[in-house]
């Protein structure tokens, strides 16, 4: 880039830099500020109503006090979460809020100066009036680079994102050569964060370095894992840090398009990205001559239509040609025949949206967070039996037991820990021994697991392992494309195997055949999704196989869990008479009083739903679930 | 390709042809539009019945069959007409695991149908989803795209009695105003 394109970039970016950060002070200029989080965990516990309230009592007033909408700051837990920022105070987070909660929070600290701190989850400054974030003890561990801005700025303005910082690193990019952009991510140690941990430096000098045109950077949001939901709060929360990003990509590889492929669930994410993309083009962030330089670059959005192997790189591509959505042999690598047959990078949300913050703070600013192989954050999805369910951020080499424990605050209502299911489909189960695992790419590949998606589910003393190795075969099975054999049928006899064994109806010899066919699967499968779909079979078998071998021998689950080896009974010296409890919440009429007034189940007609167990009063704890079912007791 | 929706009249064919042709509007004829051309019906029609299909095919010059195998390969598309109430039973690994299956089996046995169908009576159309995000709230059934939280068997007789009284109200409401 000649020294005059250089001087107008800057200019350019100057100007575009003065205005939001006026409109940014402007925004907090000695008055109250009411942010809501309204990503899609925030909306499914009633965030829309809260934001209507505000909006309602704001106006019914005539306040000076903007209400707006931001994205999701991780602790879904406590949705919905909404953050006031008064002058005087520091700005301070609200969980659990509703709109009664909403009015009176106007009310009294809005137009008060009564911070209610009974509403309280935390200040995000330390201060002396209430407990702020940073004395939790997840503080200790959290570190956001990539979350940073999630639930702190309104995702559609894109004076927010750049009164931030945002768009900086584009401007200082384009003032460098592809060359050493290329370099700079190298030598940060940036790996993909779509699973495989590819590093991501090295993939964009293949692209560079390859021939033909046009070049495609192509962002994949499929995010097919079903129990991840971190992409999707990327782009519902900061989608400008992902374009950004992209827009870097496609400067240093070469490439003229970008296309930013989208999970078909997730409407808010395509809406959000669809606005950001807009606003990008009208500040000449995007499209030709990109900040008067000489670079141009178009991104667009794609929706996928459901279809899990769709994740995988080449498939994708075919999607995006119009095609069902099928893998294909590598080689060629798709940065030598991708897209439309071009040399194509392919991304992963979280690998795009660290760009910005190495073009800005330099390769060993990313390289002295994480570990030696794995340089940077990893950002987990927490669910399952966990109390402070949602995203966290910690840097690579994190234990498990710190995520867990610290982070994620443990198991909920004193239960045991049985295992942690990372990595989705593709990942696998451990165990209580392999808590104290520093998480990073190679150490979850060695446990036998994956950093897949970034899913991390938490099981406690009533998830049965075995149902969990079903479950997931399940979904593979029925995600699986059919071109290859190996995977076709490979997954639909492992899972009829393992549907057997939920049923008591394995034999003892099939674990070993289980076990041969998961390997021979795992190696002669085409893509990924048939080469780790046995991962969640083989981790079970490897750390649990006593409970295989349970279900065969005995007919026995050992959680309580697979239905079929499971029987609900009513101890009949428990329950008690004057109760109807359980005879009206059934819901199939499958429990009567006998003569005594004692409730009895029909195991005919039990469909063994549970519903009588939650409902039997806790003073009787009258119903309980036994394994066998031969175990109860015949008149 | 096989018959989607029975007992559909000559006119209404001809109607869901029309509204194809209007959804075409504005999409070039490359067949890498397919995909996109394919939501913008299935958002106008509630689904891609047959007509629509061949409309499009021609539209991109390519074989049915090609139009058929997209259709069939994704998830998103459907093949009957949606009911008028929709529920998608969350079987994400957390739901799951806090027994949505238990929950898809509520639905399947008050609604007498499998997932991916419509009821007789086009009141409901039945599918699963794979986690909606909201995992603490598990089970989730989103219904009318709202996703509800903690739906157990007895929830599910709740969500259904909701909907027949309000349907009994709007019954009544035009009876009398008729
Ligand atoms: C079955 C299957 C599903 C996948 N799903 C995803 C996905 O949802 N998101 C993703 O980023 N990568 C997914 N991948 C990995 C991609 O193929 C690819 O490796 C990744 O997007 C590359 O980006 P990265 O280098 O930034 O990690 C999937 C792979 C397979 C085999
Ligand atoms: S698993 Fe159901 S909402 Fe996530």
């Amino acid at each position: 880039m000649k020294a005059a394109e250089r001087a107008a970039v800057a200019d350019a970016f100057k100007e575009i830099k003065e205005r939001a950060e006026s409109r940014w002070r402007e925004l907090w200029h000695n008055k109250p500020v009411i942010m809501v989080g309204t990503a899609t965990c925030g909306r499914a516990a009633g965030a829309l109503e809260v934001l209507q309230t505000f909006r309602d009592e704001v106006k019914k007033r005539n306040l000076d006090c903007p209400v707006i909408e931001v994205g999701c700051m991780g602790h879904c837990y406590a949705e919905p979460l909404v953050i006031i920022s008064k002058p005087g105070y520091p700005p301070i987070c609200y969980g659990y809020v509703n709109p009664v909660i909403a009015e009176r929070l106007l009310k009294e600290f809005v137009l008060g100066d009564n911070p209610c701190p009974e509403f309280v989850i935390g200040a995000l400054e330390e201060n002396d009036i209430v407990p702020s974030f940073t004395d939790f003890p997840r503080a200790q561990y959290e570190q956001k680079i990539i979350l940073k801005n999630c639930g702190h700025t309104d995702p559609t303005e894109i004076d927010h994102y750049i009164a931030g910082g945002g768009y900086s690193a584009l401007a200082k990019a384009l003032e460098m050569t592809p060359e050493d952009i290329v370099d700079e991510v190298k030598k940060s140690g940036l790996r993909g964060r779509g699973g495989a941990g590819f590093p991501a430096g090295l993939k964009w000098e293949y692209c560079r370095n390859t021939r033909g045109r046009p070049k495609y950077i192509i962002c994949n949001a499929d995010e097919g894992d079903p129990g991840a939901f971190m992409d999707r709060s990327i782009l519902e929360s900061d989608p400008h840090s992902v374009i950004e990003g992209m827009i870097i990509a496609g400067y240093a590889t070469g490439a003229r398009y970008g296309y930013i492929y989208v999970r078909a669930e997730y409407p808010l994410a395509v809406e959000r990205t669809q606005i950001a993309l807009t606003q990008a083009k009208k500040f000449r962030l995007l499209g030709n001559h990109i900040l008067g330089s000489s670079f141009n670059f178009d991104i667009i959005l794609f929706q996928g239509s459901g279809a899990f192997v769709c994740g995988e790189a080449t498939a994708m591509a075919a999607s995006i040609e119009g095609k069902p959505g099928t893998p294909r042999a590598r080689p060629p690598r798709m940065t030598t025949e991708g897209l439309f047959g071009k040399p194509t990078v392919v991304n992963n949300v979280k690998t795009l949206a660290f760009v910005p913050p190495i073009i800005r703070n330099g390769a060993g600013w990313l390289k002295s967070t994480g570990t030696k192989e794995s340089s940077g954050t990893a950002v987990f999805a927490l669910a399952g039996k966990i109390v402070n369910t949602g995203l966290v951020e910690v840097p690579m080499g994190t234990t498990l037991r710190q995520i867990i424990y610290e982070v994620g605050s443990g198991i909920p209502g004193g239960k045991r820990f049985r295992a942690v299911q990372i990595g989705g489909p593709s990942g696998g189960c451990l165990p209580e021994p392999a808590l104290d695992l520093p998480v990073d790419f190679d150490s979850l590949r060695d446990a036998g697991a994956m950093m897949g998606s970034g899913g991390m589910v938490v099981l406690d003393e009533d998830d049965c392992m075995v149902e969990i190795a079903r479950y997931f075969l399940e979904f593979t099975q029925r995600e699986s494309c059919g071109k290859c054999t190996f995977c076709r049928l490979g997954t639909k006899q492992m899972l009829e195997v393992l549907n057997d064994f939920t049923l008591g109806q394995g034999k003892i010899e099939d674990i070993d055949s289980l076990e041969r066919l998961a390997e021979e699967v795992k190696a002669g499968s085409l893509c990924g999704l048939g080469q780790t779909a046995p991962n969640p079979i083989l981790t079970t078998l490897r750390y649990f196989r006593e409970e295989y071998e349970e279900h065969i021998l005995m007919g026995r689950c050992p959680a309580l869990m697979c239905r079929q080896l499971i029987a609900y009974y009513i101890l009949p010296d428990k329950c008690e008479r004057s109760c109807d409890a359980c005879v009206g919440s059934c819901t199939v009429e499958a429990i009567s009083a006998n003569k005594k007034r004692i409730k009895v189940i029909d195991q005919e007609k039990c469909v063994k739903c549970g519903t009588c167990l939650a409902a039997c009063p806790p003073q009787y704890n009258a119903v309980v679930k036994l394994s066998p079912p031969s175990e109860v007791p015949k008149k | 390709m096989t018959q989607t929706d029975p007992g559909k009249t000559a006119e209404e064919k001809a109607q869901s042809r029309q509204e194809t042709k209007q959804a075409l509007k504005g999409f070039g004829r490359k067949k890498q539009n397919l995909i996109p051309i394919l939501q913008k019906v299935q958002g106008r029609l509630g689904y891609l019945p047959r007509e629509a299909m061949t409309e499009i095919a021609e539209y991109l010059n390519i074989p049915d069959i090609d139009v058929y195998g997209v259709v069939t390969f994704y998830n998103q598309f459907r093949l009957t007409p949606p009911g008028r109430h929709s529920v998608r039973v969350c079987l994400g690994t957390a739901c799951h695991m806090k027994g949505g299956y238990i929950t898809l089996d509520a639905w399947k046995r008050r609604l007498d149908i499998n997932p991916g169908e419509t009821t007789t009576d086009r009141e409901f159309d039945m599918d699963t989803v794979a986690c909606v995000g909201c995992c603490t709230k598990a089970p989730v059934t989103v219904v009318d795209n709202k996703p509800e939280g903690k739906v157990e068997p007895t929830r599910v007789d709740g969500i259904l009695l909701a909907f027949e009284q309000e349907r009994e109200v709007k019954d009544k409401e035009e009876s009398e105003s008729s």
